[in-house]
């Protein structure tokens, strides 16, 4: 059974190397899923964050 | 209030080196002030700007600077007055959305947005009108009578000009928001197009002190922006020209940086304080401690008193609980919302903090 990395949203880098470093009026700035980096919008609103692979992002603040 | 005790003052002296003025604050030495001194500074400065209606010398604001930590709420409580005598009650607030996102060649130290940096922030291309739009009629939602448009560039080529030129009355006759442009350095020509294009503000900080200046950037000159900001004026556009506290400067630095706004006369001044972004040089930065920007937008009110001095980026990081404080400290408008890059606290937190302390929001243009 394969297991799914998770990647921080603040770094990109993998979980097992970093436990959230995102801060908490930061938007996702990295795919949780992959790592890769994110096209973000910001409005005044709120924030959509994009990948390229993973398509729309979580709409949770990184934290 | 500053000046209206009669009786025998009790003389108290206290040092400016005590421990807990936070770590940004840079020590001028240990300049001893009494009590008679520190009131005597604040009637002074109350009798120029309440009963003179004059503007205060550098001089006389570096001496309000020096006032130790006790004396912040009586700066605060005069700016206060201040505020209300030479602007009235009303609260502007503001919408703001980066329409083109990072990808800036400039070195600006403190942005996250300079290609120059490794940041987490990536670029993206200027958006389309309907996600300009769409952003317009969310500050408007949000109670906004002002939206402005950003763009992370050094200055607008041709083909950037005209999308801005584009926009501009289509957000304005869609929302009937006022419109302002945030698009770096301008030539004169750019600067005419803009003004009669129906830019109603344009955005252009100077950032810091003249003399503080190449310490946190190197692509472009404090003289390059300061012949914008002048050219903005000059066709009929009003001068947002704001500040960033923060990146190292010393109390000195801030009220040159205070002089160096009252001669270019701007109608709005954003207060901002670093919020620091990693990746960039000042990735590292303390914040400002948030007394000390009790302090501080005090003293820009003091410096500045018929400006629209907006919160802007970093006060949710540096102020914390004391945000409604500087609503009573000279702030008389605010960025609602997110900002270019970071998220801002509620809109319904911010205008709840407004209705509880009866600031009625309103349009300031034209008022002052």
């Amino acid at each position: 059974m394969a297991t799914s990395t998770r990647y921080c949203t603040g770094c990109g880098r993998s979980e097992a190397d970093c436990a959230g470093c995102g801060r908490a009026l930061d938007p996702p700035r990295f795919c949780v899923a992959c790592g890769r980096r994110l096209t973000v919008a910001v409005s005044p609103g709120g924030y959509r964050a994009r990948c390229r692979d993973h398509g729309e992002a979580t709409s949770e603040p990184a934290g | 209030m500053p000046g209206e005790a009669t009786a025998t003052p009790i003389r108290t002296t206290v040092t400016l080196s005590a421990p807990n003025r936070g770590p940004d604050r840079p020590l001028p030495g240990r300049i001893e002030i009494d009590s008679i001194d520190a009131r005597a500074r604040l009637q002074a400065a109350e009798t120029a700007l309440l009963d003179e209606r004059r503007l205060l010398t550098t001089d006389e604001l570096a001496g309000l600077a020096e006032l130790p930590d006790q004396w912040v709420t009586w700066l605060a409580a005069l700016a206060h007055q201040v505020r209300l005598a030479w602007c009235g009650p009303e609260v502007e607030v503001e919408g703001i959305l980066s329409a083109k996102t990072g990808g800036c060649p400039e070195d600006c130290h403190f942005c996250s947005q300079s290609s120059r940096f490794d940041t987490p922030v990536k670029a993206t291309p200027f958006l389309d009108a309907g996600e300009v739009l769409a952003a317009a009629e969310e500050t408007k939602a949000l109670g906004a009578s002002e939206f402005c448009i950003v763009l992370a560039i050094r200055g607008p080529d041709e083909k950037t000009l005209r999308r801005i030129l584009e926009l501009v009355p289509q957000v304005r006759d869609q929302t009937g928001l006022n419109v302002a442009v945030s698009a770096g350095l301008l030539t004169d020509d750019q600067a005419r197009r803009l003004g009669e294009g129906g830019v109603h503000r344009y955005n252009h900080n100077l950032e810091t002190s003249r003399s503080y200046f190449p310490n946190v950037v190197t692509s472009h000159s404090w003289e390059e922006r300061e012949a914008t900001c002048r050219r903005v004026r000059d066709h009929g556009m009003e001068l947002c020209c704001g500040a960033l506290i923060g990146m190292g400067e010393t109390d000195r630095q801030r009220v040159e940086l205070i002089g160096q706004l009252q001669e270019l006369d701007p109608t709005e001044v954003p207060l901002n304080f670093l919020n620091p972004r990693p990746g960039t040089p000042l990735g590292d930065a303390q914040p400002v401690a948030a007394w000390e920007a009790i302090r501080w937008i005090a003293l820009f009110r003091l410096g500045l008193p018929g400006v629209i001095l907006r919160y802007a980026g970093g006060r949710e990081v540096t102020l914390r609980e004391l945000q409604a404080m500087g609503m009573t400290s000279g702030i008389n408008a605010l960025i609602v919302g997110n900002y270019l890059t970071t998220l801002g606290r509620s809109a319904d937190e911010d205008l709840q903090m407004l209705a509880d302390l009866r600031m009625p929001v309103g349009a300031l243009t034209g008022i002052l």
